[in-house]
């Protein structure tokens, strides 16, 4: 059995409904986790796209990829591991204020990780961090240590490649001069 | 202005169908009232045939599709008509059928309210079919019509859902018809990669032992002929799937059989001998290849396929062609040379004569005991025109058909080869009746699978259809009973089946029928029933616990493929 490593899905689709469902249905399918989902527009327009994150050995992620890719409204997705990427997620601590204030330890644990506090009240204060997800859940294993955190979140992940352009780019491009010479201009 | 209904019908006309399956009901009932018109009177543009239950609306839009090579349409209500196309949808996914399936559905302001009879058909299709979409406004008609007809037929073919709110039905709109031939996020036909042609062709140009294997993609593709001589030039034996029987003729003489569990002997050992393995519109089921990890090991592989999907996904590739077949076929024929492999071919005689001597014989001119299934499929293939399209139903009459009819024309199988559908085979043979008026249409059904569609007798009654219906009666859901005798201690858990008498069922439905008890009495009952115009059912009473052999028992090696049960 191949190791199973964390890689993570970049897909673009076209905005129809009910494509979201159809990624994931490829997952359920063979029982696999989405450890992480982000969905937004992406900068070509009328494109969404898609970050997925997910445990799996390479062998299996080749076949879920190709398999998403086939859906006909996907237009594109490609699998990658953490060195291909630019990799952001962020996460949320909600810390009561009375432990903050009570013991400085907190406040120089927060900073030490570099992360920032976006509000405080007199019942609870919250700080925020940007980072990979170490770090992120190292400043809340850290937190939680004093005994002070009221809620913690994670966000999905967020990614860009490595490479100069994004490869969906150069497909579209591609797709888009074969359907000038098919003369169907502006057909999705 | 016209109404979205009869938008529908334009949209329809547009995409030149002729034949609609279906089932009206509540939802649809907007769409079936334009119907009316348009199958009649000087609008007429469709015949429309009133199938028994939703289910035989799909598989026999998908006789349709198989034995035409153009799209089957079916048309049916919201909720439960929609839900009971679902098998038929997951089995034309499987089996690379292009079918469009148009499902009533309640109003969008309705949606998500459990109004009645709505069921979340896109939500529910997605997963089993190529495309669904709900066709919420009449304006998105002629767009979402013609695009699920691209997409049904296109590249490799599979079920479309169209979702069709009643509001969309009844709003007015201008028909503008659309002609969709390109969606950008799908690449029906990959360009051919002329590297991988040269790489494919070094492979079989060095190759001594090459083994083809052919698929229905080939039969999708049209390739037949681009196919024989790819073929004829390299000398190349080739083994067909089920689903790719009539891509090459069964006298060809490079055909070598069928591959699979129960297919040839010959072709199934000779995966574990040769040297290159050459898989043409295929897709390496485990009914073809046994267990994956002993299989073809020796062998390089070149796999030609249209869908990228396919490509290492159960058998590891040397070299992947991924194109349509009819395309890379002739690159590929150009760049090989004239081959000789007569003493590889050689090598599959004794392998062959073995099979016959020990396996076919016996089964298609057995000397006395009851009848079996194989000498009733013989006797039909040698007194059957040439062209005659095979239909089978699911199980042990599907695997004996397949192994003994014989094949000279193109398009000539419909059986649900993936999916396994019991009660495919007589919805599907009315389908390719349809489809193929002018051909003799035989439908091989067990008694399980007969009674699991039998409610389409009364479609095969009202239309008149010309299904050849052969019964192959044998008490037994005579598969599985097989797999009890052979791995499950003969304890036979609920195969043993109590049967209606299917004389008065036949006579029920006006419907000619013949009973078969003698071995004399064969060839005169199936020269009968094939004279006969219309429909006919020929009842077969068949040997109890008739196997199917050869067999590669489940999760064994091709290589360890028995000739006779417990041996």
């Amino acid at each position: 059995m191949e190791e199973k490593k964390l890689y993570t899905l970049l897909v673009y689709s076209e905005n129809i409904a009910g494509i979201l469902n159809q990624i994931t249905a490829v997952f359920t399918r063979r029982q696999v986790n989405i450890e992480s989902l982000n969905v937004s527009a992406s900068s070509i327009p009328g494109v969404h796209k898609y970050t997925i994150t997910a445990w799996s050995d390479e062998d299996q992620i080749v076949k879920i990829t190709k398999q998403i890719e086939k859906k006909i409204d996907v237009v594109k997705a490609n699998y990658f591991t953490d060195d291909q990427l630019f990799i952001r997620e962020s996460g949320l601590y909600k810390l009561s204020t009375q432990d903050v204030l009570n013991n400085p330890e907190i406040s120089r644990t927060i900073r030490r990780h570099d992360a920032s506090i976006i509000e405080v009240n007199p019942t609870y204060s919250i700080v925020m961090k940007y980072g990979v997800t170490d770090h992120i859940i190292s400043l809340y294993r850290a937190l939680d240590e004093f005994g002070c955190v009221l809620q913690y979140t994670r966000s999905g992940r967020i990614a860009v490649t490595r490479g100069m352009q994004e490869e969906v780019s150069k497909f579209l491009e591609q797709r888009e001069q074969s359907t000038e010479q098919s003369g169907n201009g502006g057909e999705i | 202005m016209i109404t979205g209904s009869e938008a529908l019908m334009r949209a329809l006309q547009n995409e030149g169908v002729e034949t609609i399956f279906g089932y009206p009901g509540g939802s649809i009932m907007p769409v079936y009232d334009a119907l009316y018109d348009y199958t009649r009177g000087p609008q007429k543009a469709f015949d429309h045939i009133l199938v028994r239950h939703e289910q035989g609306a799909t598989h026999a839009a998908e006789g349709y599709a198989r034995v035409t090579g153009r799209v089957g349409v079916a048309l049916v209500t919201s909720g439960p008509g929609a839900t009971n196309t679902l098998t038929g949808v997951a089995d034309a996914m499987l089996d690379s059928t292009p079918i469009v399936v148009i499902a009533g559905q309640v109003p969008i302001g309705a949606l998500g309210t459990d109004a009645f009879q709505e069921v979340d058909l896109v939500g529910v299709a997605q997963p089993i079919s190529k495309w669904s979409y709900q066709i919420r406004h009449a304006e998105d008609i002629a767009w979402a019509v013609s695009r699920a007809f691209y997409i049904a037929r296109s590249g490799r073919p599979g079920p479309v859902v169209l979702d069709f709110p009643k509001n969309a039905q009844t709003e007015m709109v201008v028909f503008k018809p659309r002609h969709v031939d390109f969606v950008r996020s799908y690449v029906a036909y990959p360009e051919l990669d002329h590297d991988a042609v040269a790489r494919a062709a070094t492979l079989i140009n060095q190759a001594r032992k090459p083994l083809a294997l052919v698929g229905q993609g080939v039969e999708l593709g049209n390739a037949q002929e681009e196919l024989r001589h790819f073929l004829e030039k390299a000398d190349i034996p080739a083994g067909r799937t089920m689903l790719g029987l009539s891509a090459l003729p069964s006298n060809h003489p490079l055909n070598v059989g069928m591959l699979g569990m129960h297919g040839n002997y010959a072709p199934n050992l000779k995966e574990q001998e040769c040297d290159v393995l050459i898989a043409i519109g295929m897709r390496f089921s485990d009914r073809v290849t046994g267990n994956l990890k002993t299989y073809a090991r020796q062998a390089k592989v070149i796999h030609l396929d249209i869908d990228r999907s396919e490509i290492d996904k159960n058998v590891r590739t040397d070299v992947a062609v991924v194109a349509d077949c009819k395309e890379s076929l002739p690159a590929l024929t150009a760049l090989i040379q004239k081959g000789d492999h007569s003493e590889w071919r050689q090598s599959f005689l004794p392998l062959a004569e073995l099979e016959r001597q020990k396996v076919i014989e016996p089964a298609i001119h057995p000397a006395n005991g009851p009848l079996l299934m194989g000498e009733v499929v013989n006797a039909v293939a040698e007194l059957s025109p040439d062209d005659t399209i095979l239909v089978t139903d699911v199980g042990q009459n599907q695997l004996f058909a397949t192994r003994y009819f014989k094949y000279h024309h193109q398009r000539s199988i419909c059986t649900s080869g993936g999916l396994g559908t019991m009660g495919y085979g007589m919805p599907a043979a009315i389908g390719a009746t349809f489809g193929a008026p002018n051909r003799t249409v035989c439908c091989f059904m067990g008694d399980g699978g007969f009674q699991m569609c039998i409610e389409e007798l009364g479609t095969i009654m009202e239309q008149q259809a010309p299904v050849k219906m052969i019964l192959l009666n044998n008490h037994y859901l005579g598969n599985v009973r097989q797999w009890q005798d052979m791995f499950w201690q003969r304890r036979k858990s609920f195969t043993r089946m109590m049967n209606p008498c299917y004389e008065l069922i036949a006579q029920g439905y006006g419907i000619p029928y013949q009973a078969v008890t003698e071995r004399r009495c064969l060839r005169d009952a199936v020269s009968k029933m094939l004279s006969s115009p219309g429909p006919y059912i020929m009842e077969c009473a068949i040997l109890e616990d008739d196997d199917v052999m050869p067999m590669t028992p489940p999760g064994m090696s091709v290589s360890d493929m028995m000739l006779e049960p417990g041996v």
